[in-house]
């Protein structure tokens, strides 16, 4: 069977070119980079190599960079750590409403410990507003984190006005772009961040293996203790062949930013009109202009993602939904549902997200296949009225 | 963590028996909600104590969509008593078992009918009348 995958937001393909860096790192240059002999330097040299096209990607300083497990241990050492080291500022932190669970949890981890978090609303775009973050700023605020694009709708924050914002009050202001990476152009510099995390296996590189940009200067308390690799923030003998692949990722990411982005923002933009055109009643999610290239998220009304999930799967299409039926309850996105969207049209979404390896074909395989599913699944629901 | 369902709860989510609506059901009895993000409408037809006719409209799903299916294949035929013994758990077995997070989807359908007979015998009770 024809199989099409279509959920890079999830994770992506590791890039040959990638595979290809990483392999000597398995049984030649194995040694653990803190040895002082020849193996250990050869892995050292890697891991510093691996930090200079991490650090090109985002407009940092080698320095600046240190490697994490991934996305979710990024943004728990970035939050967690300034939130430590400025408890005799304040206990306050703003985020906002749909940020991914990494963040959201952290922040709510920290809030039984004594913090006070504002989560900022979004509009209907999923847009954070600047005058509401400026409000939400107290004497008492120490940290703001936004993320830089949403995982499910796509929507990029203005997040160089943020860190404006931030810079202005003296607050660290981070960010989540785990997503954005590889798929916007960033530069820590120009947007005003302090601490930025990102992912590799979002990017065509390893899973297991991101990185913590923090800016120079800036105070952060350790979270996670013994061994004092990656400069005391994350101590743990480093995973060098994933670093090492996650380096070659976002070289080539660099290299072929603006061409990447233009072959997804086409096939999008192509997926959501054939979608819109071909199924009465769908609605986009997320914004028009300012959205992710490689993001598309769709509702059809009287449809249940689960069941559409499925029955794509059933055609060799892989997507995803923000519709989770589990345990005793269903539960509906967090980011559709903040979005103003209603639980109904929420529990129907589908998210299409694309990598820089998806085909025309493949959105003509999407285009052929969803229609009679998204009709199939209409015809047995309760919800659905012909017109 | 994902889930897998096996090919029987496939076959009826991909061929759902009795999907529709009956014109003169004797009951329509709808369980769940859009908000609930799971909602069965369940259409009966009795004659002489039997459950002459079932159809149905899920909105859920794939679990749902296969149990409902599966329910109405089972009790089409029967006694509304027999029916009733038609609980969750015999609808799982049916299906030859149903990934752990999902069972609770096997509710709506028997639920549905429980409700919708302890109407009928409340609006057809002689003593209520």
């Amino acid at each position: 069977m024809k199989r099409v995958y279509l959920d890079n937001s999830a994770t992506t393909a590791v890039d040959r070119a990638v595979i290809e860096t990483m392999l000597p790192y398995f049984d030649k240059a194995y040694g653990n980079a803190s040895s002082f002999h020849s193996f250990g330097r050869e892995a050292a040299r890697a891991l510093e190599s691996a930090r200079d096209q991490v650090a090109t990607l985002i407009g940092a300083k080698p320095s600046e960079i240190y490697f994490t497990a991934g996305g979710t241990e990024s943004d728990n050492i970035a939050i967690l750590g300034i939130a430590y080291a400025n408890r005799d500022k304040g206990n306050h932190i703003i985020t906002s409403a749909i940020e991914h669970p990494a963040v959201l949890e952290t922040c709510r981890h920290l809030e039984e410990s004594g913090f006070k978090v504002t989560y900022l609303p979004v509009d209907i775009d999923g847009r954070v507003s600047l005058s509401d973050l400026r409000d939400a700023i107290t004497e008492e605020t120490i940290l703001i984190t936004i993320m830089h694009a949403n995982n499910e709708i796509g929507t990029i924050q203005h997040v160089r006005d943020m860190g404006a914002l931030a810079r202005d009050r003296n607050i660290a202001f981070h960010t989540d772009a785990v997503q954005s990476i590889g798929k916007v152009p960033l530069d820590v510099e120009f947007s005003n961040i302090d601490l930025l995390s990102i992912s590799s296996h979002k990017l065509h590189g390893p899973k297991g293996v991101g990185a913590l940009y923090v800016r120079e200067g800036t105070a952060i308390t350790p979270v996670i203790f013994g061994g004092g690799h990656e400069r005391g923030l994350r101590p743990s003998t480093e995973n060098v062949p994933g670093i090492v692949g996650f380096g070659k990722a976002c070289e080539i990411a660099h290299n072929r930013l603006d061409e990447d982005i233009e072959h997804m923002s086409s096939l999008r933009d192509k997926l959501i009109k054939g979608i819109l055109d071909a199924i009465p009643k769908s609605v986009l999610n997320g914004p028009c202009s300012d959205r992710l290239c490689n993001n598309v998220n769709i509702s059809f009304e009287a449809v249940e993602g689960e069941a559409l999930i499925l029955a794509l799967d059933r055609v060799g299409i892989a997507a995803s939904t923000g519709s989770a039926c589990s345990s005793k309850k269903s539960t509906a996105s967090h980011v559709l549902l903040a979005t103003g969207l209603s639980e109904q049209m929420a529990y129907g979404s589908l998210r299409i997200s694309l990598s820089r390896f998806t085909t025309e074909d493949d959105i003509g395989y999407v285009l052929e296949k969803l229609p009679p599913i998204v009709e199939r699944l209409r015809s047995m629901s309760p919800l659905w009225k012909e017109e | 963590m994902g889930y897998e369902f096996n090919e029987k709860v496939i076959e009826h989510f991909e061929n759902p028996r009795n999907v529709g609506e009956i014109e003169d059901a004797d009951i329509v009895e709808t369980v769940g909600s859009p908000v609930c993000g799971d909602m069965l409408t369940l259409y009966i037809k009795l004659k002489d104590d039997k459950v002459e006719d079932v159809k149905f409209k899920t909105f859920g799903c794939g679990a749902a969509i296969a149990t409902s299916s599966i329910f109405t294949e089972m009790v089409k035929g029967k006694t509304v008593d027999e029916a009733l013994k038609i609980t969750s758990d015999v609808v799982v077995d049916a299906l030859g078992g149903l990934p752990e997070k999902k069972v609770h989807c096997s509710l709506l359908a028997p639920d549905a009918f429980h409700n919708a007979i302890e109407k009928y015998k409340k609006e057809h009770d002689p003593k209520e009348q």
